[in-house]
């Protein structure tokens, strides 16, 4: 047991430095003064020249907007999707179609993007035909193509989500609601909605990333002119390191540094809170 | 006026006149609508439809018809989508055309069987890398006290919720010739000159296990957490050594997780697309590549199309492998 735990323990520490040695390094050089990124200009950095000229960057600041409009818009629309098909696959027992729907749904989860990303803009452009064949409307791909894209792809994840989190509780609560005569829907808001919201909650959070992060699905749907941010990043990163760039990852890196610091908070907190109520059930 | 206003608020005591929409939306305030909706057997169609009809025709539709182009014809002064497959000729007969050209193309043309075959190389060296890291991080988290374990976790996830993009574009920072690792190295006088690592098979591999690793810690920690202990001490009063319980007890219990957590890194790392661009060999593409320049470049859609359909092919089976252990690790959950 000792060697095995030593050994694992050093494998430990060595996969955390390899994790988080690359972003120290990415947050580091985006302070350094100097346009060869990674050589160190020791007489005036650090400096946050890098900064500034981000924020005169207007085509990195328009694909943000982009990003974050398609992201928000992204994730509601996988939370609503795969909220319902992680109840349905944990909730509503056998049912036609049940096995196709658990692996429509698990199938997007794996398949490579470039696969994904083909197929929908095929679609999408089989439907412009139509469209414009039978009806003569005329539509550009854009943001609307590059949500219904992401929308597709994140509602898996946010439907494993719900789905393992409902399958951590047994129905019976549900059942002892039914029992006493509450309604199906009333059941499932005061009971089912509440159980699973930390789910539904991060799984938004988990589709607005993956969203926010998607560069290849989005190159094959997104039309021309609409561009999100990581394909203004891909296509500038593609000629080599660009210390604007570092300076908008550390500034990426600080908000999900804060966002996690906060949830956790917020998490003990309710801990706490808990832990005080069941005391006092417990001595009142 | 007054009299009008009173029959439609007398509506709500009059259901059935105005017709069954009226009655949900106006008889059955908010709360009660959806209870209606749900209440009804239709209303739980509507629940499994709904999410079912959009992945039909956003996932499974754009199958059929990627299918579709890759049996249709190339021809480089044409618009695609080229020519179609069916045809409604004059008689109303249905004429379906097969051109199998693509497919034939893809398993002579010698770049793209080497493509296939560096792709598989890649993604498979880069899984057996990520378990041998993972593997080790998985069981130490697994074996840390409870306090510690969820801190553990927290940084095993925390790269993921950071941009993927941002994360392999740090690399390039590290392997080039005159970057961080280069510096540090010749600054300690280990090396005299540069070791070139861009665009190398090996920043390839390095990208892959940096991205894909949590994929493989997680399905391997819910796995390696869930053993009973017991069973390992019992090994031992019986005589194993550490290493051998290791071997026989917890090694076979943790196929699952080694599966779920292998494939779930082979299986994207095959069509991987943004890793070998930024950190690659410029002379060696991967799969995902090609088509995309199939696509893009050359505009031949039929081809991007089979090569797709194959690639979809390649892992059909690892994907249902894939699946068969996620529903028996779903199923465990419950019990």
């Amino acid at each position: 047991m000792k060697a095995q735990g030593l050994f694992s323990k050093v494998m430990l520490g060595f996969g955390f430095l390899f994790l988080y040695v690359p972003i120290v390094c990415l947050v580091v050089f985006s302070f350094n003064d100097s346009r060869s990124v990674t050589v160190w200009n020791s007489e005036t950095s650090p400096s946050l020249r890098w900064y500034q000229r981000l924020w005169h960057d207007d085509q990195i600041l328009a694909a943000a907007w982009v990003s974050i409009k398609v992201a928000a818009m992204s994730a509601s629309g996988a939370v609503i999707l795969g909220t319902l098909a992680g109840l349905v696959l944990a909730r509503f027992g056998p049912f036609r179609g049940r096995a196709m729907l658990q692996g429509l749904t698990t199938a997007p989860l794996v398949m490579p993007e470039v696969i994904t990303g083909l197929s929908m803009l095929l679609l999408f452009v089989s439907l412009e035909q139509l469209l414009r064949h039978f009806f003569g409307v005329q539509f550009d791909r854009g943001i609307p193509t590059i949500t219904i894209a992401h929308i597709t792809f994140t509602m898996s994840y946010v439907t494993v989500v719900v789905q393992s989190r409902l399958a951590g509780f047994d129905d019976s609560l549900e059942e002892a609601a039914l029992d006493l005569g509450a309604r199906p829907a009333k059941v499932f808001f005061r009971i089912t909605v509440p159980l699973i919201l930390p789910a539904i909650l991060s799984g938004w959070l988990l589709a607005f990333t993956l969203s926010w992060d998607d560069v290849v699905i989005t190159q094959f749907v997104a039309g021309p002119g609409s561009n999100t941010l990581p394909m203004v990043i891909f296509s500038r990163v593609r000629l080599g390191v660009n210390p604007v760039v570092n300076a908008l990852a550390t500034l990426m890196v600080l908000i999900v540094a804060l966002g996690v610091i906060l949830s956790a908070v917020l998490m003990r907190r309710q801990e706490q809170r808990r832990k005080r109520e069941e005391q006092m059930a417990a001595t009142g | 006026m007054k009299s009008s206003a009173a029959r439609a608020l007398g509506a709500r005591d009059a259901p059935g006149r105005l017709g069954p929409l009226w009655t949900i939306l106006f008889r059955y305030g908010p709360p009660r609508w959806t209870e209606y909706v749900l209440k009804n057997w239709s209303g739980q169609r509507l629940v499994i439809g709904l999410p079912y009809l959009w992945l039909l025709v956003f996932f499974l539709i754009p199958f059929l018809i990627v299918f579709k182009i890759s049996f249709a014809e190339f021809s480089p002064l044409g618009r695609p989508p080229y020519e179609p497959v069916f045809q409604w000729l004059d008689e109303g007969a249905l004429q379906i055309k097969l051109l199998i050209g693509s497919y034939v193309y893809l398993f002579n043309e010698p770049l793209y069987v080497s493509s296939w075959l560096y792709s598989l190389k890649v993604a498979g060296f880069s899984t057996i890398l990520c378990l041998l890291l993972g593997y080790p991080m998985a069981y130490a988290i697994a074996r840390s006290p409870p306090t510690y374990r969820n801190v553990f976790l927290m940084l095993v996830i925390l790269p993921f919720w950071t941009s993927f993009l941002l994360r392999v574009y740090a690399w390039i920072g590290l392997l080039k010739n005159d970057g961080v690792i280069n510096n540090v190295l010749m600054g300690l006088g280990i090396i005299d000159e540069p070791m070139t690592m861009m665009n190398t098979s090996f920043a390839v591999y390095i990208g892959i296990v940096y991205s894909y690793l949590p994929f493989m810690i997680l399905p391997l920690y819910s796995n390696l957490e869930k053993h009973d202990l017991t069973l390992l001490e019992a090994a031992q009063d019986l005589g194993a050594s550490p290493t051998r319980a290791f071997m026989r007890v917890t090694l076979p219990l943790s196929f699952p997780g080694i599966m779920a957590g292998s494939l779930l890194v082979f299986i994207p790392a095959v069509g991987e697309y943004v890793i070998p661009s930024l950190l690659g060999r410029t002379d060696q593409l991967m799969i995902a590549k090609l088509l995309s320049d199939e696509f893009f470049l050359n505009r031949d859609w039929p081809k991007a199309s089979a090569v797709a359909i194959v690639m979809l092919l390649l892992l059909v089976v690892p994907i249902m492998i894939f699946q068969h252990f996620q529903n028996k690790e779903l199923a465990a959950a419950k019990k």
